[in-house]
């Protein structure tokens, strides 16, 4: 079986190529200019520069984490270059028609045609290619609503006292060593602001993608749902194959204001290197939201992608009856390391929180879920719920869970369930003898197994995810 | 529709079939007996292709074509069908979802056009009824959370949607209360025609009672040490396997 489950995991990576468009490429190497020069590309106010700096000079401070259960070569910061932009940006696109042919057509590759989105999906994408967002479409439509949705160098420019009152008010400049690289350096991103008691009319996503070879991405993304509102946002990501590992350090900051629920869902198809464990995405992403009262986060993640991965996206449940959620699916195949989890901190009283983490390792893959569940002293009445089941594909992968859990509170409630599994010879030849084939039986088991989290995914990203997970596990079985 | 001919079979180094002929015909109901560890259930695991289970010389001809060179699902869609003494669970795969894959693939393999998912529930439900398992059934995971006895009827609903060619029952009457066995045999002799065949491993006469084979073969050290109609069962029941056992010794 062994054999046989290690042919399933092979397939080429289907989104993995480069296009050839023109880039305005800083050479590698990061320092005060190097931060100066990202901010004056932008023409960003003095404010802005002055809290990249302070970012960096913390930066300069701190050392790179190592408690994570992965392993890579030491990174040479200096050997990378912070900023690229696709030349033809120069002078920005005022709409799709505007938008290089080049650009349009990788989208299309990546099965996410701008046009035929807008007519559609109704959905609104801020497309981000290396560091500049391309184009945002149907921004006129969210306008009417009074939601801003807008790359986050516009935000600084157009909304500068919104930027400034939430910008690092969840993760801080120097949360940690990657936060505040990103805090110095990040190119661009999304912004969003709902306002007070509106509900989003469509689904906002954004498409990330790494083009530019030895260029870091460090995108910032802000989402502000103000009191009583509501929005869903999707996140995908793919890069083309390399050789050469590249560094992925997002920060994704939510706030959720009083009664306010936002919802927000990631599909990441990051390159995993090849077979042999060549190439592949660095992500180091520091994602987490605050609740205020009776406020709700949901973050749910399919991951089949990057090298290695170290990821916790996190609820501070701040204020009374709020509710953080975490579904997450994490895949591993090959030599992709991951380490993922969640942290919640309930601070309010009857704070609620629901923790499903489904790991899935194949090949020589490692897998880890790292989770916090904090309940401060004055959570009364708080509540969590954790699940954390692992499925390993053959024999020579590993899958680890490292749970934390302290209270504070003698009225906390919490429930920590696990499991491991594996695919058994048993189910793949109950399927096999009633006539499906080795890898559609393997693929039917995993999407069995990740059922409680597809369910969280908004329909047409539950689709995508069930596909992502068949394709990433083609050839680990035959 | 089957022959096997000098069929030799070890699992885990220990040899298990040993020279094993038998020869079924379109339509016939074979029952093999015989005491434990006699290889009762590796005659099925082989025929289905099962990991772990070596063949090491003989061949085996279903429906004039080579089994034993074709995987384990080409012999699925040709119509072989196993039902198992131990069903698995596969949780999160519902029932109706497996069904109709296992459906549609061997429909394809016929050349027929895929059920839509309207008449596959309307069929799906139909069958369950036949079994006697509620329709909710067909939403759970597959075996997950079942009691033996719809286990059992599960795999029986299987068999009918599938309508296989050749039916092999492995102990499918182990761990059966008496109604839940008049469910299987009544399931059984419902797909009973003059093509379809079967073969029904048990250890004990009493679900010959319910399903009257035409064959009775004895199974003993891994081959068969006596054949003969239905009566032999019922000597069986009396007598015991020792005396065969002596008589092979």
């Amino acid at each position: 079986m062994t054999e046989q489950v290690e042919g399933l995991i092979r397939k080429e990576y289907a989104a993995g190529f480069h296009t050839s468009i023109e880039s305005d490429t800083l050479k590698p190497g990061l320092d005060e200019e190097v931060i100066r020069f990202i901010s004056a590309k932008k023409e960003e106010p003095e404010w802005m520069l002055e809290w990249r700096l302070k970012a960096f000079r913390a930066w300069q401070e701190m050392e790179e984490p190592t408690w994570a259960h992965v392993h890579y070569p030491n990174i040479d910061f200096q050997a990378l270059s912070y900023y690229s932009a696709p030349k033809s940006m120069a002078d920005k696109p005022k709409s799709l028609d505007e938008v290089d042919p080049e650009l349009l057509e990788m989208y299309a590759k990546l099965g996410i045609p701008l046009h035929e989105q807008e007519a559609l999906a109704g959905v609104a994408v801020d497309a981000v290619i290396d560091s500049v967002s391309v184009v945002t479409t149907y921004r006129a439509k969210l306008e009417e609503a009074g939601v801003i949705f807008c790359p986050i160098s516009e935000a600084v420019h157009r909304f500068p006292e919104l930027v400034k009152k939430y910008l690092g008010t969840v993760v801080p400049q120097k949360d940690n060593f990657y936060a505040a690289l990103n805090s110095a350096v990040f190119s661009d991103g999304s912004f969003v602001y709902i306002p007070k008691g509106t509900r989003c009319p469509m689904e906002l996503s954004t498409y990330f993608r790494i083009n530019e070879m030895n260029t870091g991405q460090f995108e910032r993304t802000l989402i502000i749902a103000d009191e009583g509102s509501y929005v869903s946002y999707l996140e995908g990501c793919t890069a083309p194959m390399r050789d050469e590992n590249q560094l992925h350090a997002a920060v994704v900051e939510l706030v959720a204001l009083d009664d306010a629920q936002i919802k927000y869902s990631t599909v990441q198809n990051w390159y995993p290197g090849d077979k042999e464990g060549k190439g592949g995405i660095y992500n180091f992403v520091t994602k987490r939201g605050i609740c205020h009262r009776n406020a709700r986060i949901s973050w749910t993640q399919v991951e089949t992608g990057s090298a290695v991965t170290w990821k916790y996206p996190s609820c501070i449940l701040k204020g009374d009856n709020s509710v953080g959620e975490f579904y997450s699916v994490a895949l591993t195949n090959n030599f992709q390391q991951a380490d993922t989890g969640t942290k919640m901190i309930h601070i309010g009283k009857n704070t609620r929180s629901t923790i499903v983490a489904k790991g899935i390792s194949a090949g020589r893959s490692q897998s880890a879920y790292r989770g916090l569940v904090r309940i401060n002293a004055g959570a009364e009445g708080a509540r969590n719920y954790t699940q954390c089941d692992s499925l390993l594909i053959g024999d020579r992968c590993g899958a680890h869970t490292f749970p934390y859990i302290e209270s504070k509170n003698s009225t906390a409630q919490i429930e920590h369930e696990a499991t491991t599994s594996k695919v058994s010879d048993d189910q793949l030849f109950l399927c096999q003898q009633r006539g499906l084939d080795a890898e559609k039986a393997v693929s039917m088991i995993v999407n069995g197994f990740c059922r409680e989290v597809f369910k969280e995914l908004p329909m047409e990203f539950a689709v995508e995810a069930g596909k992502l997970l068949e394709v990433s596990l083609e050839g680990s079985v035959g | 529709m089957l022959e096997i001919r000098n069929l030799n079979a070890r699992v885990e180094g220990a040899d298990i079939l040993r020279n094993l002929s038998l020869s079924i015909k379109p339509g016939e109901v074979h029952a093999i007996m015989g005491p434990n560890g006699s290889g009762k259930s590796t005659l099925g695991n082989v025929l289905t292709g099962r990991p772990g289970y070596e063949v090491t010389s003989g061949e085996v001809l279903f429906n004039g074509k080579d089994l034993l060179s074709q995987e384990i699902e080409e012999r699925a869609r040709e119509g072989l069908f196993l039902a198992f003494q131990y069903p698995v669970e596969i949780p999160g795969v519902t029932n109706m979802e497996f069904l109709k894959a296992s459906v549609d693939a061997r429909r394809k393999h016929l050349g027929l056009p895929d059920l839509s998912s309207f008449d596959f529930m309307k069929l799906a439900r139909e069958t369950s009824k036949r079994v006697s398992l509620d329709a909710a059934f067909l939403k759970r995971g597959v075996n997950e959370g079942f009691s033996g006895g719809e286990k059992k009827r599960n795999e029986i609903m299987q068999m009918m949607l599938l309508e296989p060619s050749l039916c092999i029952l492995d102990e499918t009457d182990s761990g059966l209360d008496i109604d839940a066995l008049q469910v299987v045999a009544g399931g059984v002799n419902a797909m009973r025609d003059d093509k379809r065949s079967f073969i029904i491993v048990t250890h004990y006469q009493r679900l010959l009672d319910y399903i009257v084979p035409d064959h009775v073969h004895v199974l003993a050290g891994g081959r068969i040490v006596k054949s003969g109609g239905k009566e032999l069962a019922l000597e069986l029941e009396a007598k015991g396997y020792s005396w065969l056992e002596d008589e092979v010794a």
